[in-house]
């Protein structure tokens, strides 16, 4: 079974649907490297869906190849490369005539995995997707709220240890308070699990949140930039991505980093406004904004006072 | 019935002297229902299941293979939802009549117009039931590697389930109804009963009563029966 | 065998084309006539308990019991009370048809998107103007759908009226010894034919008004 990471590339990936004018992807080469989160987005109809689908080729390619691991898909046994590959879309498509311990189960069913080893591994999802093992297995899907669905959904897509995972807006329809809540918990889980990830969204934010790499498409499938979150907030290469990502993409810049990366002076904090170190520049920012003052105190896991930080240290 | 006439001599029937409520042809006549159980409701009763079980069980396999290559080739539903159209607008009785220079006048003559009848909705059901499933579900279990096969034996069948459940019941209890009709051709089924009580003069109401009572009774009967079965296997529906 | 009387019956029809129209009539005129009865009664008691959300059990009742009274039975029961005519079988088939004709217009009503109708609610329509601005247009495709199953299968059974002498095509069906065979299957291709009609105008009405609700693409 596959579970190491595995790196993956597009080279000059090419996609026509038949009958249409133009490309929807237009030779998109980039390459994720192992264990890592590359995040696709770009404005609604710029081709991320079909970027991803090609991987797992829901979308036959039409020219250009994409490999995994060294090896073209196209020379992978169709079945096996889809097993192998975690799959989590939007809408989620759990089963809704299964379980939510068979739903999970699915894919090591079809390995032929007993069902002992099934149990335990459903168990031990739930667990790190955050549901209650006991409670929620022999429950359907139309029991559960949306998050807990996409949770769900996650658990299924992990189930196979797959060494890659397509992620198509997992997190699109949820509301914004459980989505910050599921987006920390898939970076704890990544953490852990060090997958490569392609995750599409259309949530800027979203991306430079998640994506060790942003790869951003523009209309007709072409790739516009692919870099990390720092370079594309510091220096998009055009006025399309400077657009796409915003006018406040220097504020953005500094929700890249936290406290804990400056470096605190040891002069006097009381009465300042006290924040823990993994608070990031741009939250910090905003309260010394909202509080009218100059310099705050940055607070360690311990609770105590690592030292004090001045405005202009934040925007340096 | 015709029994006690072959007997000769005074035509008195054998259950001795009709009651005060059959002589004024009652609705509710208990003492005929009690002594013709044996004679005549309970075999006319036990042939009509026969009737209703044999068409919905060819029905049932006959429709499912149409429904089976309406669904995998879309050019064939239209016209043999087409053909399943006609049959069921072709009426019993010439139905019936049509077939027996073929198949006589026999149960079987009375089986293949009652099958022909219950794949019109059995035709529909399976089939919009194996194309409700959502177009999500049916990615996700391309994605997570199912092969054709096992997408449609692990996904589009159980989900189409209760569709096609219903339909089946549908089937049967309209089933239940139009084998009435068979015995306008064979003395066969509780058909034969509500006929004879219509052709007496003056209408024999007990036994019109007895008999299309207990048609409804079978009916409604299996419709709670299926409806039992339906419920218990589809557990996922039971929500809400 | 089946040959001959396929050419038998296509002989029989410009024969007998004066009979087949008399005839066609009648069948028209008692099946429309119960459909219509059957409308009125069943249609605003079906519009007003899906409405209502009210009546589940009522509806799933009413259609059961509806579908398993036998026909044959009920047209008998007619004539005991009623006595031999056209009344007697228009009761018979109005009983018949109430029961797929309201259950459909409740579950197509009933069915109706709950957040489309709440929508409707919070712009102030009226619990009538809902009803007749969004849950009768959003319901119509599956009511017309449920209704072309119930024309069909009243036109059909029209017929069984026939036998007890009530006149239209199936008097032609329940006389083989005078019209012969082909007499028989010409009838019948004619009720088929009536049959076949009224579904395929309700059918195009049917996709009229789906259509009017899924975007152009
Ligand atoms: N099956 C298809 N057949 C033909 N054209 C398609 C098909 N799927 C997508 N397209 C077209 O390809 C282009 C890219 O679509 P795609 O779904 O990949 O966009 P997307 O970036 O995922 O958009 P969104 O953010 O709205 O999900 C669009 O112009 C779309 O209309
Ligand atoms: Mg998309």
């Amino acid at each position: 079974m596959p579970s190491a990471a595995a790196e993956l590339v597009f080279d000059e990936a090419t996609k026509v649907y038949p009958g249409r004018e133009g490309a929807a992807v237009d030779h998109l080469s980039l390459t994720v490297p192992a264990g890592e989160i590359c995040v696709l987005v770009g404005p609604s109809g710029g081709g991320k869906t079909t970027a991803l689908k090609l991987v797992n080729r829901l979308i036959p390619l039409t020219g250009g190849d994409i490999r995994i691991d060294g090896t073209s898909i196209l020379d992978h046994d169709l079945v096996e490369l889809r097993r192998s590959i975690g799959y989590v879309i939007q809408q989620v498509g759990l089963f809704p005539h299964m379980t939510i311990e068979a739903n999970i189960g699915t894919v090591p069913k079809l390995l032929g995995r007993d069902r002992k080893w099934i149990r335990r591994r459903v168990a031990e999802l739930l667990e790190l997707v955050g549901l209650d093992p006991d409670k929620d297995r022999k429950r359907f899907p139309a029991e559960l709220s949306g998050g807990q669905r996409q949770r769900v959904g996650l658990a299924r897509a992990l189930a196979a240890n797959p060494s890659l995972m397509l992620m198509d807006e997992p997190f699109g329809a949820i509301d914004p308070i459980v989505r910050a809540r599921l987006q920390d918990e898939f970076l704890r889980l990544q953490h852990e699990l060090r997958k490569t990830v392609v995750f599409v969204t259309h949530d800027i934010d979203e991306a430079i949140k998640l994506g060790d790499r942003i790869a951003i498409l523009r209309e007709g499938g072409r790739l516009a930039q692919y870099d990390t979150p720092q370079r594309i907030l510091e220096q998009p290469v055009d006025d399309f991505v400077a657009d796409f990502v915003g006018r406040d993409r220097a504020l953005k810049a500094l929700s890249l980093r936290t406290l804990g990366d400056l470096e605190p002076t040891s002069a006097a904090g009381d009465g300042l406004p006290r924040l823990p170190a993994e608070t990031n520049l741009r939250d910090a920012l905003a309260v010394l904004i909202a509080e009218h003052r100059e310099a705050l105190v940055v607070v360690g896991a311990d609770g105590r006072a690592l030292g004090v930080v001045k405005r202009e240290d934040l925007l340096r | 019935m015709t029994g006690w006439l072959l007997a000769g001599g005074p035509v008195i029937p054998n259950f001795g002297r009709p009651s005060a409520c059959l002589k004024r042809n009652g609705w509710f006549c208990t003492d005929w229902m009690g002594k013709h159980w044996g004679d005549t409701l309970q075999p006319a009763l036990v042939q009509h299941i026969e009737l209703t079980l044999v068409a919905v069980g060819i029905g049932f396999a006959i429709a499912f293979l149409l429904a089976l290559v309406g669904f995998r080739w879309r050019i064939f539903d239209a016209p043999l939802g087409g053909l399943t159209d006609l049959l069921y607008a072709i009426p019993s009785i010439a139905l019936f009549q049509l077939l027996v220079p073929l198949t006589g006048l026999t149960v079987t003559t009375v089986e293949i117009a009652l099958t022909s009848y219950t794949l019109f909705i059995l035709y529909r059901n399976i089939l919009s039931g194996l194309r409700s499933v959502p177009d999500e579900v049916l990615e996700s279990a391309r994605g997570m590697g199912f092969t054709r096969l096992q997408t449609f034996v692990r996904v589009e069948l159980p989900l189409a389930a209760p569709a096609i459940l219903a339909g089946v019941r549908i089937a049967t209890v309209a089933t239940i109804s139009i084998a009435t009709v068979a015995a306008f051709l064979i003395q066969y089924g509780l058909g034969a009963p509500i006929f004879d009580a219509i052709e007496t003069p003056d209408l024999f109401k007990t036994e019109l009563l007895a008999s299309g009572g207990l048609a409804i009774l079978l009916a409604l009967t299996a419709d709670g029966l299926l409806a039992v079965v339906q419920r218990a296997v589809t557990p996922w529906n039971r929500l809400r | 065998m089946v040959a001959s009387t396929f050419v038998e019956a296509f002989r029989f029809m410009p024969n007998h084309f004066s009979l087949l129209l008399e005839k066609a009539g009648e069948t028209a005129e008692l099946a429309f006539t119960a459909l219509a009865i059957a409308l009125v009664i069943a249609l605003p008691l079906g519009l007003w308990l899906g409405h209502k959300h009210r009546g589940l059990l009522l509806a799933l009742g009413i259609s059961s019991v509806g579908r398993s009274l036998p026909s044959v039975a009920l047209i008998g029961l007619g004539i005991g009370i009623l006595g031999v005519g056209f009344w007697n079988n228009t009761v018979a088939l109005v009983v018949l048809a109430i029961p797929p004709v309201l259950t459909n217009t409740y579950f197509a009503v009933e069915g109706v998107d709950p957040d489309a109708v709440e929508a409707a609610r919070g712009m102030g329509l009226t619990e009538t103007q809902i009803l007749t601005r969004v849950e009768l247009p959003l319901g119509l495709p599956l009511l017309l759908a449920g209704l072309r199953i119930a024309a069909v299968f009243v036109i059909a059974t029209a017929t069984i009226a026939g036998i007890f002498g009530g006149g239209g095509l199936g008097d032609i069906m329940a006389r083989q010894v005078t019209y012969g065979l082909g007499g028989v299957f010409a009838a019948a291709l004619w009720v088929a034919g009536l049959a076949l009609l009224t579904a395929a105008a309700l059918g195009v009405a049917q996709r009229a008004a789906s259509r009017r609700m899924t975007p152009r693409t």
